[in-house]
């Protein structure tokens, strides 16, 4: 396997190349979405998940967690890694792999459901009463949310179904998302900071005042925790526990709205603005915490298996939140 | 930012080292009850320490030519985890093994380390630690307890308070101005091992509001030390005090303060058949979080293994994990009185209310929450 930061250099080089903050603000205005892709494309990592023996790196997912971060730290206004997790599972079952970006919706029959990069997908991958179905992206539906590409989208009863992967497409999705709120969460601390040092009132930069220090602080520790909450989410087994998913995006998510208060607070009424690039990051933050169950739905997930169990605390975090050995 | 902060694994060798020390660890708490439990590291047993000692449990990481392991700080992880777990009285040994120990090993002579080491890995001598003063608190440069140079030695005066098991300490490393006034700041300060049998210290403990004794004030009045009292180099005690730090921020002890109670409040849900939906999340929430800040733990200790000293790190895990011990009580509390008409047994009622009191101080020991902020936020970049 390749060393992980051979991996990310080069993908995050690209990123910066076709994913600057206007290519983002440019996609989000409804413009062509095709440079952006193809680099992507081109650069084969969306095979990353995909199995040696079926053309893709073969690579496990803790070795792509950085780049779904590279991802969330730049904005992406593109499906990259839900098209990863989707090649991955088409690929594993045998089916025939679409061009172009794919979301990620899970939605029983007739139900209308909010899908993350809807609007710029060419088709969704929807799990439905636990089978999964490749549906062209038809019939998305804006949210009404500005510069959001999220869709409104529902499908009636879907046929020509594969399984769903153990513990559901959400979880896979969840994990996903940890990864972005992590990777925009880092983007977030350093703007922040950087910010704090430049901004002068009373006569010096505001980063000097222990108020906004100790705020501050408390950022980096929540972003610190959702990467490595992040990093246990994609540290064992593929698709991942219930106890791995569930941490990972109950810790992202509760730091997601933590880390977008703060960046806002430090920032003033500057970042609140349409031209300041903030707004692609905490819009983002928000939208994810959102997506694939919130904290309250993961955590009521893990509380009722842990539960179940008769072990101590630490013994049963041991057993199922560890890097392994 | 922090990046070098990132999962880690413990090694397997030193897993192995689990399924003995936990033997012991259940023995040792078969007879408390969860609310002796509960006091854990604030907990004093001279016997069960000497226990550890003679398994081979204390000063792990030492050099074995001064009866140590030898062994690196994943090991020592995994034995505070397995003691702290369950909540075994570990006050005794505790700060000559986490913090005396190295101490000695790093800045003292071959003759100091001769003498000490050996007793603190057989768990004979216990060690505690001067630092505050009654005018000296989070403001450690402004001690003013001085050791003067005498013909054989040193003469001690001044006093110390707060100190965590003074009263059934042998030994004081003391942080003491050996020149200049409080105005030098940083300058002028060494560190002494302080004999508490020596004569003119005066040892008296203080209660607390949890109606234990954990920590005392010591009086100093014309203490005649030997030289060799001296440990480092004199002027050289504030350097000597934060290149520890790391050491005694960021280990399970800044995690687990509360989870006797987690465990107790789990097993009281559990007999009760408890499912509503507030409940089980919070069980979720306490669950991802504590996994979450083990791992976080864990990293840390990945880069001591390294020989560096990740300082802000280790106060970004201290200050996330003692908010996480302070907030358990409060929502367990919460919970159970938001179920007035289910029975709550006494000792889970003990156990809760003795961790609502002390809560505080977790906190406190080992460096303020505000002082750990502003270690992260100079980490930063910010200042």
């Amino acid at each position: 396997m390749m060393d992980h930061d051979a991996l990310l250099s080069p993908f995050e080089r690209m990123l910066e190349t076709v994913a600057a903050p206007a290519a983002v603000r440019a996609v989000e205005a409804g413009g062509d979405t095709d440079a952006m892709w193809d680099a992507v494309a081109g650069s084969g990592f969306l095979d990353a998940l995909v199995a040696e023996a079926a053309g893709g790196f073969g690579l496990p997912v803790a070795a792509v967690q950085p780049l779904w971060q590279a991802l969330g730290r730049h904005a992406v206004p593109l499906p990259v890694g839900e098209t990863m997790i989707a090649r991955a599972l088409l690929a594993d079952a045998g089916a025939p792999l679409p061009d172009g970006p794919v979301a990620l919706a899970v939605a029983a029959p007739g139900q209308t459901v909010v899908v993350p990069l809807g609007l710029v997908a060419r088709h969704v991958l929807v799990e439905q009463d636990g089978r999964l179905a490749l549906v062209a992206a038809d019939g998305a539906e804006a949210t009404g949310v500005a510069c959001s590409l999220a869709a409104r989208m529902r499908w009636d009863r879907l046929d020509g179904m594969l399984p769903a992967p153990a513990g559901g497409l959400r979880a896979l999705a969840a994990v996903l998302r940890a990864a972005l709120i992590a990777g925009a969460a880092d983007r977030l601390v350093a703007m922040t900071a950087a910010y704090a040092n430049e901004r002068a009132q009373f006569g010096k930069p505001i980063g000097r005042q222990q108020a906004l220090q100790q705020n501050l602080a408390v950022m980096a520790e929540e972003a610190v925790a959702a990467r490595i909450a992040s990093q246990l989410g994609c540290a064992g087994a593929w698709p991942p526990s219930l106890a791995a998913a569930a941490t990972a995006k109950s810790v992202a998510s509760r730091a997601a709205t933590r880390v977008a208060a703060t960046a806002h607070a430090v920032h003033g009424a500057i970042g609140i603005s349409v031209e300041h690039d903030l707004h692609l990051f905490t819009r983002r933050l928000h939208e994810w915490r959102l997506a694939d169950g919130s904290e309250s739905w993961w955590n009521r997930q893990l509380g009722a298996q842990r539960l179940t169990s008769g072990a101590g605390s630490v013994d049963y975090v041991r057993a199922e939140l560890a890097a392994p050995a | 930012m922090f990046d070098t902060l990132t999962l880690a694994a413990l090694p397997a060798e030193d897993e192995a080292l689990r399924p003995a020390i936990r033997a012991l660890a259940a023995e040792a708490v078969a007879a408390r009850g969860d609310a002796a439990r509960a006091r854990s590291w604030a907990g004093f047993d001279a016997a069960f320490s000497r226990r550890l000692g003679e398994a081979g449990f204390l000063g792990l990481t030492l050099p074995r030519r001064y009866g140590g392991g030898e062994r690196g700080p994943f090991a020592r992880f995994v034995v505070v985890e397995e003691l702290l777990a369950v909540g075994t009285p570990v006050a005794a040994h505790w700060i000559a093994d986490r913090q005396s120990a190295p101490l000695i090993l790093r800045f003292g002579t071959e003759a100091q380390r001769d003498d000490y080491l050996p007793r603190i890995c057989r768990g004979e001598i216990f060690f505690c630690i001067g630092m505050s003063e009654p005018g000296s608190g989070s403001d450690l440069a402004s001690v003013r307890t001085r050791a003067e140079r005498t013909e054989s030695g040193w003469r001690v005066n001044g006093q110390k308070i707060w100190t965590s098991n003074a009263m059934h300490s042998d030994y004081m490393i003391a942080l003491l101005r050996t020149s200049g006034t409080s105005e030098d700041r940083h300058g002028g300060l060494s560190q002494l091992i302080i004999d508490l049998k020596a004569p003119g210290v005066t040892v008296r403990p203080i209660a607390d509001l949890a109606g234990d004794a954990h920590f005392a004030e010591v009086f100093f009045e014309d203490v005649d030390l030997p030289a060799d009292a001296l440990i480092g180099h004199e002027g050289e005690g504030w350097k000597q005090v934060t290149a520890e730090l790391a050491f005694e921020r960021s280990g399970p002890e800044r995690i687990y303060s509360s989870v006797v109670l987690l465990d107790a409040w789990v097993r009281h849900l559990q007999a009760m058949g408890r499912e509503d939906s507030a409940t089980v999340a919070l069980v979720g929430d306490f669950t991802a979080r504590l996994g979450t800040l083990r791992a976080m733990s864990i990293a840390c200790t990945a880069r001591l293994a390294l020989g560096e000293s990740p300082v802000v790190e280790a106060s970004l895990v201290k200050d996330l994990g003692t908010s996480f011990e302070q907030e358990l009580p409060i929502a367990i509390g919460d919970d159970l009185a938001a179920h007035p008409d289910e029975p709550v047994d006494a000792e889970l009622y003990r156990t809760l209310l003795y961790v609502t009191h002390v809560a505080p101080s977790f906190s406190l020991r080992g460096g303020t929450r505000e002082i750990l902020r502003g270690i992260i936020a100079r980490g930063m970049g910010l200042r």
